[in-house]
């Protein structure tokens, strides 16, 4: 004991060679080890829980892109389609394409008694009418003749063809009785039901028929809502990060600005809706549902990611490239906006992307400024009505009939997609423009 | 006319030798907030001669030498008093053009920072900046000239269009010479320029530093004592924000005044 604290630092004493010391190795071996395990199972459950919803949204999603369709041979009786004889599609009886529909229906079963009629009816869509009539507005030579045209089934029989709905319930259970199942089975047996892809969900808008809703409308919204929130966040945000970077001068007020764009990047998106709500739509009074007003809301909430993803990337430029154009007599503008601004253009560029992208995906904002309209057409221009994808998806899933499970799950992945592929394309310009370091 | 007078204060004896003085300093002082940097500097630079500026970590070298062009005015909280001179103008008259005044006197850093561009590109900037030349066939002639003066020319004239990073360190200091020469200037500052060299690469800049004392007038901060000797006509030695000494090179080295100058080149401190 005397003699260590005499010399504390003898050499050769032979301490890291005894037994306790070699105990503490191992303990510390142990440990990093113990450490390594528990990162590899936190990844593991990350992963697994990724896996398990991806794999979630495919399943419910994926019949989503095939509808079943029933053949039919239907007459198009011009006296019935165009009751004034104007040859004007304007004046044509949209509601009797229906009733054609059901008439070859019944013709495709003339067994059926009067009774069961409406039971038969049930088999096809409610709205088979409206893509009947599409087809003839397409192609208006159809009209007179008789054509073999396939229309979408009714929710419910597609549900059952898709075996999303189990045909071995109890008939009281589930929305198809045993005689509509008989029909399908004769329909299909004669090879005149079949499921088709479902062009309608790419190219429809909202509707309160499954199998007429699709996501187009939306998808146009959102393109024009992301438009807006970018046309009026980059330039403003990547002036505001420039000038707070390389001009502004460094006092408590400077201080006071970056605390609080700091603190706006935290602020729940829901306030900024309701600032948009009071000022954009109570003070100004701009319209509800506008993509334009949407994406000023959006642009407020990206403001401060862009700001603070383009004053880091502005910050990476190292202070020799602006010493340099200084010393070459290049003014201060001059040094930010031949050099400075290049160089972080890379940076400014991929914190925009993904400031896009959270936009995207961003809805409770828009929910307060009546983005969630039912609106059955995709908008024409920035001030009329519109919905975006997340809403689209949000009023989806809320919808009761069982086909808007699966377009529910379907919406969320063409959304992932379109964040996937914005996201990829900013990992794709961060590594294309490192290299020029 | 009032640089000539101030000239014959500090320096008799290189002014009856008929040297020009270039730039002058009179009482400089520069603050960092409250902190006093540069306690009143009084020191000529004569045009086509070395001035070297040697002295320990932090006595103030570097910063007198960012007075000179007003590298200075890029820290919010620098403030310099005193009168500085280049020719008969006030360098800190706040009517003069900065940009102009540094296209006269340009400046070489410490670590080599071409811009990330091409070797091309790197020198025409400043012509192109200053307005020095406008056609193509001029800004070759510009380009083949400042990398001829730098002494690059032969290494980089095959690929003038490759970026200016990938040259090594020393090729990268002296298109950065070749960049602070391509427009022209009268004075030519070098903060350390061999710091971050080996010394082939330095031995390179040396000559180089030689051989543009020609043309141009150029003052150097080194912390290498050897370096000073050899490149300098003249040497000035700061110390703790003071300049304590300032004379020929040789008198410096082998005859210095004062003690503490006496201290720091015999390595006693530093």
């Amino acid at each position: 004991m005397t003699d260590i604290v005499a010399n504390p630092i003898a050499a050769n004493t032979g301490f890291h060679r005894t037994e306790a010391a070699e105990k503490r190795l191992r303990r510390r071996y142990a440990a990093e080890q113990r450490f390594k395990i528990y990162g590899i199972i936190a990844i593991t459950l990350a992963i697994g829980m990724l896996v398990l919803l991806l794999f979630t949204i495919l399943r419910n999603g994926v019949t989503a892109f095939q509808q079943t369709a029933i053949q039919l041979e239907v007459t198009l009786d011009p006296a019935v389609i165009d009751p004034k004889g104007t040859g004007n599609p304007a004046d044509w009886d949209r509601a009797a394409f229906q009733d054609l529909v059901h008439d070859a229906l019944y013709k495709e079963f003339p067994d059926v008694s009067r009774g069961d009629r409406r039971e038969l009816r049930r088999m096809i869509s409610p709205v088979a009418g409206v893509f009947l009539g599409n087809q003839v507005l397409k192609d208006p030579s159809m009209l007179g003749q008789t054509v073999s045209v396939w229309l979408p089934a009714s929710d419910p029989i597609n549900q059952i063809v898709k075996g999303r709905i189990d045909r071995e319930l109890p008939e009281a259970n589930r929305p198809v009785s045993d005689q509509q199942l008989a029909w399908l089975d004769q329909l299909r047996e004669r090879g005149d039901s079949k499921t088709i892809f479902n062009s309608t969900f790419f190219t429809a808008s909202d509707s309160n028929y499954p199998e007429l809703a699709g996501l187009w409308g939306s998808v146009v919204g959102s393109i024009f809502t992301l438009a807006v929130t970018l046309v009026l966040a980059l330039p403003i945000g990547v002036a505001a990060a420039v000038y707070l970077e390389e001009f502004a001068p460094k006092n408590k007020f400077t201080d006071l600005i970056e605390v609080n764009i700091n603190n706006l990047a935290a602020v729940p998106s829901i306030v900024f809706g309701l600032l948009g709500l009071a000022v954009f739509l109570n003070f100004f009074g701009m319209p509800r549902s506008a993509p334009l007003v949407g994406g000023m809301v959006i642009a407020l909430m990206s403001l401060p990611t862009i700001i603070i993803a383009s004053r880091a990337a502005l910050k990476a430029v190292p202070p020799s490239i602006r010493e340099a154009a200084l010393g070459m007599g290049a003014s201060k503008l001059q040094t930010v906006w031949h050099h400075v601004l290049p160089l972080a253009m890379p940076g400014i560029l991929t914190g925009t992307i993904i400031a896009m992208a959270q936009a995207l995906g961003e809805t409770a904002p828009l929910l307060m400024i009546g983005m969630n309209a039912f609106v059955t057409a995709p908008p024409t221009g920035l001030l009329s009505s519109s919905s975006v994808l997340p809403v689209q998806i949000y009023i989806w899933a809320d919808a009761p009939e069982r086909g808007f499970v699966e377009l529910t799950s379907a919406a969320i992945m063409i959304l992932l997609i379109f964040l996937i592929t914005m996201n990829g394309i900013a990992i794709y310009l961060r590594k294309k423009f490192e290299r020029r370091w | 006319m009032e640089a000539m007078t101030m000239s014959q204060t500090v320096d008799p004896g290189a002014a009856a030798a008929g040297k020009i003085v270039k730039m002058s300093s009179r009482g400089t002082k520069v603050f960092y907030g409250e902190k006093r940097a540069l306690h009143g500097i009084d020191v000529d630079i004569y045009r086509n001669e070395v001035l070297a500026l040697i002295g320990p970590s932090g006595c103030g070298k570097s910063t007198f030498l960012r007075t000179l062009n007003r590298m200075n005015d890029t820290i919010d909280i620098c403030r310099v008093e005193g009168k500085l001179m280049l020719d008969d103008q006030d360098i800190y008259d706040p009517k003069l053009d900065v940009v102009q005044l540094r296209a006269r006197v340009g400046m070489v850093f410490q670590k080599p920072n071409p811009f990330p561009k091409s070797i091309y590109e790197n020198i025409i900037y400043g012509p192109k900046l200053h307005g020095l030349a406008t056609r193509k066939d001029e800004f070759d002639a510009i380009v083949e000239a400042s990398l001829q003066r730098a002494g690059l020319w032969n290494e980089v004239k095959d690929r003038l269009l490759e970026p200016g990073t990938g040259l090594s360190g020393g090729q990268q200091q002296r298109l950065c010479i070749a960049r602070a020469i391509a427009v022209s200037p009268e004075v030519i500052l070098m903060d350390e320029p061999c710091s971050a060299l080996d010394p082939i690469a330095t031995a390179h800049i040396e000559e180089l530093i030689d051989e543009l004392r020609e043309n141009f007038t150029i003052v150097i901060v080194t912390h290498n004592m050897q370096q000073a000797a050899r490149v300098s006509q003249r040497t000035a030695f700061f110390h703790l924000g003071d300049l304590v000494e300032v004379g020929e090179t040789e008198d410096i080295f082998t005859n210095p005044r004062d003690e503490r100058t006496q201290g720091y080149i015999t390595g006693r401190y530093g």
